[in-house]
């Protein structure tokens, strides 16, 4: 019985992993796309986020099943309901990266601020590096690399604050971009966001080692 | 075959003032050593599960906490209640199972009427006024969750009962007595689970008047019903810790092993 729960769990772990490397290219290629001012790859994103839901729900089936059915305790667990935990928060991120996707539709053709974007960029780049350590450390299940690494959530905390006072300024000089600073906005709003979520997944990959309910915000 | 380390425990000592409380208990079957050095405090008032694969020495602790190891095996060390040491030669053990009291995996009531199961001890004790009689029998069926079901045939054959009352009607006949402890050894293991289901519903009333220690095998049972468990293996105590504490983190690696099914 306990060959058939732990390939199972096994099988529940995969689906996992690969649903972060899916969330994490969806990032990637999001922001790419509107840094690169690139249509069609937005376009490509948002068709294909159904994708990372549909991963999502299957995942939420089998952690289920498991519990429904081999009543797990302990770490056994503990791993299932992080995992459920944490797919909820690669979901969101998806959801994230296909509004960063949209708003790269809506703001081509229009007047834009490029020194705003390229700090922008540096942001993407910022989050982008932030999840990928913290899914290195999901899968080495490190607790103190996860811990470490929700800490650069205050950096683009601060980030954003600076990005947003800067779009205000250079709206107010060139009002033409308007559009293109409302979308700027929503952006680095996304982005901060999407590194809340990223600190969400270092508190369940604590929980998954050590049992401590954590807030690492 | 995964090896342990057995010199590694986690034993909580509860804050709350203990009812019983053993002290390196130690339990010889001749020459073999089915116990070595159990020390655990049991809260009052509240359940305590003690779980562990066969032969771990949950129910050989579990018997010497009344003195029923007495004939069968030799138990040293300590168990104190209300300060005294009743693993003494000298303590009358029918006054000490008279506050600990103890109920058996298998329903044992006697081949009486439901009423002379529950009037039978108190009339040994000298009592016999009807009244006083008729509502201890009352109150002790309520206590045990049966009245309701047996109110009308106080006078039916206790036998005819089904396995689930019976073994409700002989934790009633514990607490006619009154006791302090009770003492369980698998009370649902021979049960549906409608009958488990009423049976815990039970003791978690229970809990409120009563400090309830009591050895399963069924872990799911020890984790809707205990405050705190205590894990055997091989003789040792090894964890001993609040329930939720011990079904989420336990911090032994063979208790770890043991409640998740990856035994051996």
């Amino acid at each position: 019985m306990r060959a058939v729960f732990d390939r199972k769990l096994n099988q529940l772990r995969q689906s996992f992993e690969a649903m972060g490397l899916a969330v994490n290219q969806q990032i990637q290629a999001a922001t790419q796309a509107f840094i690169d001012h690139d249509k069609a790859a937005a376009q490509l994103l948002i068709d294909a986020d159904q994708a990372t839901n549909t991963a999502e729900v299957n995942l939420e089936q089998q952690a289920l099943e498991l519990i429904v059915l081999q009543q797990p305790v302990a770490n056994d667990f503990r791993t299932i309901i992080s995992i459920l935990k944490a797919s909820s928060d690669l979901e969101r991120i998806g959801d994230h990266a296909v509004n960063i996707a949209r708003e790269t539709i809506n703001v081509k053709g229009n007047t834009r601020l490029p020194e705003v974007e390229a700090k922008i960029a540096v942001m993407a780049g910022k989050v982008r590096t932030m999840l990928i350590q913290m899914l290195k450390a999901d899968l080495s299940l490190d607790a103190t690399a996860a811990r470490n690494c929700a800490q650069q959530d205050r950096l683009i905390d601060q980030l954003y604050q600076a990005i947003r006072q800067e779009i205000v300024l250079a709206n107010q000089a060139t009002p033409a971009a308007s559009l293109a600073s409302t979308s700027y906005l929503l952006v680095i709003r996304l982005l901060e966001r999407i590194g809340d979520h990223v600190v969400n997944l270092a508190e369940w990959i604590v929980y998954s080692v050590s049992g401590e309910i954590v807030d690492l915000t | 075959m995964q090896t342990y380390q057995y010199d590694q425990t986690n034993i909580c000592q509860p804050t709350l003032a203990p009812a019983l409380a053993t002290r390196e208990l130690e339990v010889f079957y001749g020459d073999k050593q089915a116990l070595f050095k159990g020390s655990l405090q049991f809260p009052k008032h509240r359940i305590t599960a003690l779980i562990g694969a066969s032969g771990s020495g949950k129910s050989t602790f579990l018997r010497c906490l009344n003195r029923m190891n007495d004939r069968v095996a030799t138990v040293k060390g300590r168990i104190l209640y209300h300060d005294t040491d009743i693993n003494q030669r000298q303590i009358n053990v029918y006054q000490v199972r008279r506050q600990i009291s103890m109920v058996f995996q298998r329903p044992n009531p006697f081949a009486k009427s439901i009423r002379e199961n529950i009037a039978f001890a108190l009339k040994q004790q000298g009592l016999h006024d009807r009244a006083q009689l008729a509502a201890r029998v009352e109150t002790s069926l309520k206590a045990a969750a049966l009245w309701d079901e047996v109110k009308d045939e106080l006078d039916q054959s206790a036998l005819a009962l089904s396995g689930g009352q019976q073994q409700r009607l002989c934790i009633a006949r514990c607490l006619a007595l009154a006791p302090d402890i009770l003492l369980l050894d698998e009370p649902a293991s021979a049960l549906d689970p409608i009958s488990t289901a009423k049976i815990e519903a039970t003791l978690a009333a229970l809990r409120h008047d009563y400090t309830i220690i009591i050895v399963t095998h069924n872990m799911q049972q020890a984790s809707r019903i205990a405050d705190y468990t205590a894990f055997f293996h091989l003789g040792h105590i090894l964890e001993y810790s609040e329930t939720e504490a011990l079904f989420t983190r336990p911090q032994i690696k063979v208790t770890e092993d043991y409640i998740s099914g990856n035994f051996g």
